[in-house]
């Protein structure tokens, strides 16, 4: 398979997967257990997920790993296990892909907010991190993907600490903005303006945004980035915002909607299109086909 | 500039030491505490959460504020306890069971606490039974839940059940919010209200009050 950054600097679109939470609960996630716990137990069900994405056409597969760094395992107590949890993650997707897509290691917040304004201090998140980080770089993954990000700062030691533990390993970095009468900006005040430098001063090779907003957002968010980055962009759209009907939770974005979408998107520069909170395999695979004459693989 | 105002100045800018030697100096002066918490530190906390509402200022300074909000109420509260000063009303407050995500929740938190609202915070992946039991322990007059995952959002309407089953509804004001959730969600589950954010909840909070009276 060809290098992931070659084929998106030759202007190539990818498709990512979809949420994975929801395909958890409803594989038997418990109420109140950790989501990457089942990596120690659950291999099935990772392999299962993946299977499903990889079926409905998504070219880049995450790992069940968002939660895997230490400080945010440690609210499990599960945090002396976080090697293993990262390296089981990224195996079970490797041998699901066997080489027809490119593995994503997913890392999410730390829970924790950043000193002066929280009570932690950057090194013990840049610690927490860098050991997620290496389990990724032992373990062989295609590409790591930051993701859900609301503090710049927090972002850019979760990118330092990839390129300085996973050296060579192609980097994403998506933070999650919300919309004000002003524009876009993280709850932390930052722009994409400065998301967008900073990330890629730090070393990120694709940057963008995923969850907080359906697609209709995104779009404006692509535009934005493309604005003031010429690094690929990313963009991992919720499908809307949802609702309860007959009490069931609804997303109103279907797949047909966000495939008619997400060819918006590709003329707003984005390289790799995916989904996040409330997508299924079903939105993948519509669009997959809506952007078929785009894709040259 | 008068003592009172220079505490809500440099609370809106964040400087807890100064707000706390600015605190302990009203004291001395013998202004009441009630009036240094409700003409200085709230005042001031009003000007935080207006600015926060109009996206002036983002959560950073928010929270920079409100840790100079604490430490002053640190030296207030015994006296306030002294003087009899009641409450404004009780609010039992935390993120749905499932959901780590607590940063708007503490945000509601501390703007409400900001408010001279008293809070107690239940903190991240509370179950709804929790919510309920405290609230009746505690005599709380609202409960607010947060969620930032649509897969935890059904905790809310089972939230809104039991306080059904318990007689409570109509009694206990109950308020919802978080990124996914919406008006739309809250009207469906029954909650009595949906905030948007943090300075929205204080409002929400406070009309509560204001429809009792």
């Amino acid at each position: 398979m060809k290098k992931l950054l070659e084929r998106l600097h030759n202007g190539e679109i990818l498709i990512a997967d979809g949420a994975m939470g929801t395909m958890l609960f409803e594989r038997g996630l418990k109420s109140g257990e950790c989501p990457e716990g089942l990596n120690l137990s659950r291999l099935d069900i990772l392999e299962d997920i993946a299977g499903l994405y990889l079926d409905a056409g998504a070219d880049i597969i995450q790992t069940n790993t968002f939660g895997g760094s230490p400080l945010k395992l440690a609210s499990y107590s599960l945090e002396d296990k976080a090697v293993l949890i990262n390296r089981n993650a990224v195996n079970a997707v490797t041998k699901v892909v066997a080489g027809k897509a490119y593995v994503s290691a997913s890392c999410g917040p730390c829970g924790k907010i950043l000193k002066p304004y929280g009570d932690t201090d950057p090194e013990v998140i840049c610690d927490s991190f860098e050991i997620q980080m290496q389990a990724f770089a032992e373990s062989g993954c295609d590409v790591i993907c930051i993701e859900t990000m609301m503090d710049l700062r927090e972002a850019l030691l979760a990118v330092r600490a990839a390129k300085s533990k996973a050296p060579g390993i192609p980097v994403m970095a998506a933070m999650t903005y919300d919309p004000t009468p002003k524009g876009f900006f993280t709850i932390m005040g930052d722009t994409i303006e400065k998301t967008s430098h900073e990330l890629e001063e730090a070393g990120a090779d694709v940057v963008g945004s995923n969850c907080g907003n359906g697609i209709e957002n995104m779009i404006r968010i692509a535009r934005e980035y493309r604005k003031h980055t010429s690094l690929p962009l990313i963009i991992q759209s919720n499908a809307g915002l949802p609702l309860i009907e007959n009490g069931e939770l609804v997303y109103p974005e279907t797949p047909e909607f966000m495939a008619l979408k997400a060819k918006e998107l590709v003329d707003a520069g984005v390289s790799i299109i995916g989904g996040c909170c409330g997508t299924t395999p079903e939105h993948i695979r519509a669009i997959k086909k809506a952007l078929g004459s785009n894709l040259s693989s | 500039m008068e003592l009172l105002s220079q505490i809500s100045f440099n609370l809106q800018n964040g400087f807890d030491e100064t707000v706390i030697d600015l605190t302990k100096e009203a004291v001395e002066k013998r202004i009441p505490p009630d009036e240094i918490m409700n003409n200085g530190l709230i005042a001031g906390m009003n000007v935080v959460g207006e600015k926060f509402k109009n996206h002036e200022i983002f959560l950073p300074d928010v929270l920079l504020a409100a840790r100079a909000m604490n430490g002053a109420m640190e030296v207030l509260k015994p006296l306030l306890i002294k003087d009899g000063i009641p409450i404004k009303g009780k609010v039992v407050i935390g993120s749905v069971k499932d959901d780590l995500h607590d940063i708007g929740k503490n945000l509601v938190a501390i703007l409400l606490k900001g408010a001279g609202f008293e809070v107690i915070d239940l903190g991240n992946d509370v179950p709804a039974e929790q919510f309920i039991s405290v609230a009746i322990e505690e005599n709380a007059h609202v409960i607010g839940m947060s969620a930032l995952l649509t897969t935890t959002m059904p905790v809310m309407k089972k939230v809104v059940d039991m306080a059904k089953d318990e007689g409570l509804y109509g009694k206990i004001k109950i308020m919802v919010g978080g990124a996914p959730v919406s008006k739309p969600f809250a009207e469906e589950i029954g909650a009595d209200a949906y905030s948007y954010d943090g300075a929205n909840a204080v409002e929400t909070v406070e009309s509560f009050f204001r429809e009792d009276s």
